[in-house]
């Protein structure tokens, strides 16, 4: 795999997350718990959106084939795709949608602070963006976790059930392929073990903060930076994928 | 109004960018956000603009992308280009005084930190803004977020006025 081809995966696998779990927030659109919930959910998803965008459209400019960031977002399979399977789990309730923005918002946060040192230069500016979206994005979740951390028995039953159910997906964001070596060896990107252990003191301390148990890991699984995913996401992109497949080439 | 019989400059492209405004924000111009970074005209004919997007998915980009090029058609530019600069990123450290004072008078509250010491993880949940119709600080935050991107929610225990707060970026 030449630098190149390394790069355009690295850049589908950071915009297929955004935007996978992009549309799960807004899932929520018009269902939040309460008014400034629901705001602030479709707000995070637009700027995941967002970042999604600005990255489909770099992974586009370095391939000479036609292909669009539209083209990327809503003509790949799941198969095709390569975000990491925590964020396709479904939103479950708001405890379960919060902590898996919190176990993602983290990773992302330590991702991108490393990608703003990257020898690439776009890489390096769309992470500084990036990460100052992220880092409000790591806030609002953790601030919740915390409070239904320390709210009534349900509200701690809940959360402490969520991040038992979605720990077994968090390896997966840390797996490295030849992707991974070819652009740590151009110092483009980095080695996801070092964003690992960042990863883990962060959360370490909002799930203190939170008096939760961070479980033992069980039933890991991993594959999505191969294209390898759970069941879910194939439904979710029937539904986001729906109006481009149906009428090829739409615009409006 | 920027005379049109003479021929663009330089100068007087960015006084005619500046009358745009955000969408957002109708009395701060792109110019005054720091969303425009650099104009230039390689011949006479042709202006290329070259801008950089506030926040990641911000639909206001789309129609200051449309309001540049049609402006300056208008005004006698016979082509636009406009070009997209990621780095560095835009942060609202940019504004200046005279800007800020703008949002206040229209009522949003301008950011009160430097970027580089904003959203530290639990940091800043105890901090007051000045509420921008009254001038004291016995504020709360509502919400992180609100109607658009750029801006969040708070409520101002003194005159008792909800009111936004143009976040720090
Ligand atoms: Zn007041």
């Amino acid at each position: 795999m030449n630098t190149k081809e390394a790069l355009y995966n690295f850049c589908l696998r950071l915009a297929d997350n955004n935007i996978v779990l992009g549309q799960r927030l807004a899932e929520w659109c018009s269902r939040g718990p309460i008014l400034e919930e629901d705001l602030a959910m479709t707000n995070i998803s637009l700027d995941l959106f967002g970042e999604a965008e600005s990255l489909y459209e770099y992974a586009v400019s370095l391939m000479d084939n036609n292909s669009t960031a539209d083209h990327l977002a809503f003509l790949r399979s799941e198969r095709e795709y390569f975000n990491n399977l925590l964020v396709e789990q479904p939103n479950g309730d708001f405890a379960q949608t919060m902590m898996k923005q919190v176990l993602f918002s983290a990773f992302a946060k330590h991702l991108y602070e490393a990608l703003c040192n990257s020898h690439d230069e776009t890489l390096k500016g769309l992470s500084a963006k990036a990460l100052k979206e992220t880092k409000y994005h790591l806030r609002h979740s953790s601030e919740w976790i915390i409070r239904f951390g320390n709210g009534t028995e349900e509200s701690i039953r809940r959360t402490q059930f969520a991040l038992n159910k979605l720990w077994r997906f968090t390896d997966d964001m840390f797996v490295m392929n030849d992707v991974d070596e070819e652009l740590i060896s151009m110092g483009i990107s980095f080695n996801l073990d070092d964003i690992h252990a960042k990863w883990k003191f962060t959360i370490s301390e909002i799930f203190a903060e939170a008096n939760l148990q961070i479980p033992d890991a069980n039933n890991v699984i991993t594959g999505g930076s191969k294209g390898f995913h759970t069941e879910h996401l194939g439904h979710l992109l029937c539904e986001m994928q729906y109006l481009q497949r149906v009428h090829p080439g739409a615009t409006w | 109004m920027v005379n049109l019989d003479s021929p663009l400059t330089n100068e007087k492209v960015w006084k005619i960018l500046n009358q745009i405004p955000d969408p957002d924000i109708p009395v701060v111009s792109i110019v005054e956000l720091g969303i425009v970074r650099n104009v230039e005209n390689n011949d006479a004919e042709k202006w290329i603009v070259t801008i950089t997007p506030s926040y990641s998915g911000c639909p206001a980009m789309a129609v200051f992308r449309e309001d540049i090029k049609t402006v300056l058609l208008e005004s006698g530019a016979k082509e636009v280009e406009l070009k997209i600069s990621y780095s560095p990123a835009w942060t609202t450290d940019w504004l200046s005084e005279t800007t800020r004072e703008k949002m206040r008078k229209h009522g949003i509250a301008p950011p009160e930190t430097n970027s580089s010491q904003s959203v530290e993880l639990f940091a800043d949940s105890k901090r007051k803004i000045t509420c921008p119709h009254c001038g004291k600080n016995e504020t709360h935050r509502t919400s992180q977020f609100g109607s658009t991107p750029c801006k969040a929610l708070w409520y101002c225990d003194s005159c008792h006025q909800p009111f936004e707060y143009f976040k720090c970026y």
